[in-house]
């Protein structure tokens, strides 16, 4: 695949001498045994997750399945009550959002990262802005995201627009584009396709594929479609109650399995309810 | 790599340009209201040169009722109105923009002048160094703001309230409330700080240029912009937020005691009553005019200069031609609702335009 390793990182594959389950040599994350407790609450009960390289993993469960908590603790932004994540073989602990990004490791909230007042070309940048000291160097930025979109696919009128003024797909997209860009090497969707007209969907499905096409980033995907999500994920984890209750590569399901699966669960659910009235 | 565009932006981006002139776009039945809100968005993109007429318009009007507006005296007058507010509107712009205010810089403006008579006159502190410990009162004081409401979390709204009416109290108890006189070792200074008549509006340009270069074009101001359109998103992207506020908060109270300073030169006395409220009420107003959203994420220096020059002029004018000042908070309030309802409905349209 001719990546090239995030620096600092050691190897990509370490040889996992401490006895624990036998690192797959593709695995770009791993999450093991994962739990998470909110008081009486358990949102996550034993968690074991792999994404390869290159790979695209959906993501897929019922709200309040524990997919947000899940998502929450792979970006850094909680700790975990038990259990451990690996990145490239080795054992991380994922402190902070910031951190977990040094590393590699991205997250795109549904339309929260974007400021709605600022450019295009300068959303991209934040915080990595090109300076010309003093001053901000907008002609290399601007020129660079025009670069940058365009190969990605996404396109857009003039990088000069104010965010707000993009529909949700194109801010969507501008955000995904912004996180390639910034070396993730994993990149965690939370509902990327949430709230979208099917135009919309496509642009962001087609943005997947495109990572994809490249290789060298592997996606999480959260979703509720289960039709868009077989497009585009190569393989698909089911979560019910705070547990992956599913594994399985898209080629071999269907939106008809897991939409069985899923009735069936509110099936029970329903059944529950009954029977406690 | 490189694929076909998947070309959705013709109908989806809503840049106002394409409003109604997208081909094969949604244009029907809607050129009308189109053409209104086009109108509109012009106006708001073009802010500060409607403001700009306006002071046109208005030196004209007072030009007319009056020979003597265009004269040197008044027209330093005007300067003499202008330069405190415009300057303090600078730390106003930058701290409205990413979503604080500071109530309490008209307070630091009258204790600076005190503290320079102080340190010269009692501490024999020379008089440059007075000065520059001026400016650093003000820079401490724009800390302790950023402190109470960054790190304490107290909305700066009561933070500055508070820390305002306790510089007043210092004042009262220091000066117990009687004016003081320039000390003869800082009239050099002054000189450059005030005293000469060009002297605080030839700051008050320098500042407004600088700054004005400041928000729109160094990371500084992106990042105050950042913050106050998106607290969470610009963390998210690793933008300090605390470093951002504390800093304009700092730049704010820096303002404050410098235009303290000048004040005190400008008019040869330091009066217990200078500052207060006013100047700050006039600055953040000038700023509204001139296009600053108080919710934060926009607004630029030259349009609150441009907006504090149209209530200098207003002021001034009314003096010249011998109206009753009585009716003048009227038409102060009134340029405010307007620019406000502007600024309001704008965002609106704007939203609108997307969703």
């Amino acid at each position: 695949m001719g990546t090239p390793e995030p620096d600092g990182q050691g190897p990509a594959v370490a040889p996992d001498g401490g006895g624990g389950p036998a690192v797959d040599g593709g695995d770009v994350l791993r999450a093991e045994h994962i739990s998470k407790r909110f008081g009486a609450v358990t949102a996550l009960v034993d968690i074991n997750l792999h994404l390869q390289r290159g790979e695209v993993l959906a993501l897929l469960g019922d709200n309040g399945a524990g997919k947000s908590t899940l998502l929450k603790i792979l970006c850094g932004f909680q700790p975990p009550d038990s259990g451990r994540i690996l990145l490239n073989g080795q054992e991380v602990t994922l402190k902070s959002v910031d951190q977990a990004r040094a590393l590699g490791i991205d997250v795109v909230y549904q339309d929260l990262a974007l400021i709605d007042q600022l450019t295009v070309f300068h959303n991209m940048f934040l915080k990595r802005e090109k300076v010309r000291w003093p001053l901000l160097n907008n002609r290399a930025m601007r020129k660079l995201a025009r670069q940058r979109l365009d190969d990605m696919g996404i396109g857009l009128k003039s990088v000069d627009a104010e965010v707000a003024r993009l529909s949700g797909g194109q801010r969507q997209a501008i955000a995904i584009a912004r996180a390639i860009y910034s070396d993730a090497k994993v990149l965690l969707l939370d509902e990327p396709l949430a709230a979208m007209g099917a135009k919309e969907a496509a642009l962001i499905l087609d943005l997947i594929r495109d990572i994809k096409r490249r290789g060298d980033v592997s996606v999480i995907v959260i979703a509720h479609n289960y039709g868009q999500v077989l497009e585009i994920a190569d393989r698909v984890n089911l979560l019910q109650q705070g547990e992956i209750t599913f594994d399985k590569p898209s080629a071999e399901t269907s939106v008809q399995e897991l939409n069985d699966i899923v009735i069936a669960e509110y099936r029970r659910a329903l059944e529950e309810r009954q029977r406690s009235a | 790599m490189k694929r076909q565009e998947t070309n959705v932006s013709e109908t989806v981006e809503r840049a106002p340009e394409a409003a109604g002139a997208a081909p094969g776009g949604p244009a029907e039945g809607r050129s009308l209201s189109g053409a209104v809100k086009r109108a509109a968005m012009v106006f708001a993109e073009q802010r500060e040169a409607t403001v700009l007429v306006v002071n046109i318009l208005l030196v004209i009007y007072f030009w007319q009722a009056s020979p003597d507006f265009l004269t040197k005296d008044n027209i330093a007058n005007i300067t003499w109105i202008v330069a405190p507010i415009a300057i303090i509107a600078i730390g106003e712009v930058l701290l409205l923009v990413c979503g604080e205010l500071d109530l309490s810089v008209g307070f630091i403006l009258g204790f600076s002048g005190f503290l320079m008579h102080y340190l010269i006159d009692f501490y024999s502190v020379p008089a440059v160094l007075a000065v520059l410990l001026c400016l650093l009162m003000g820079v401490a004081v724009g800390f302790c703001n950023g402190f109470i409401t960054v790190t304490l979390g107290v909305p700066a709204f009561i933070t500055t309230l508070g820390t305002g009416f306790v510089l007043l109290g210092i004042l009262l108890i220091t000066s117990h409330a009687y004016p003081a006189t320039i000390p003869n070792s800082a009239e050099g200074i002054g000189k450059w700080l005030g005293s000469s008549t060009w002297a605080e509006i030839i700051w008050t340009i320098v500042l407004v240029a600088i700054f004005q270069v400041v928000l729109s074009r160094t990371r500084w101001g992106l990042h105050t912009v950042a913050v106050g359109g998106n607290i969470l998103g610009a963390s998210e992207a690793g933008i300090s937020v605390p470093k951002i506020k504390y800093g304009n908060f700092m730049i704010t109270g820096f303002m404050g005691a410098l235009v303290g300073l000048m004040v005190t030169f400008q008019t040869t006395s330091i009066d217990p009553s200078n500052g207060g409220y006013q100047p700050m009420f006039y600055a953040i107003a000038g700023a509204v005019i001139g296009g600053t959203a108080l919710a934060g994420g926009s607004g630029t220096i030259i349009g609150a200069f441009l907006g504090t020059l149209m209530l200098s002029i207003l002021q001034d004018g009314f003096n010249l031609i011998g109206i009753s000042a009585n009716p003048l908070p009227i038409i102060f309030g009134g340029a405010i609702l307007v620019a406000m309802i502007a600024n309001v409905q704008l965002a609106r349209l704007r939203r609108a335009g997307r969703a």
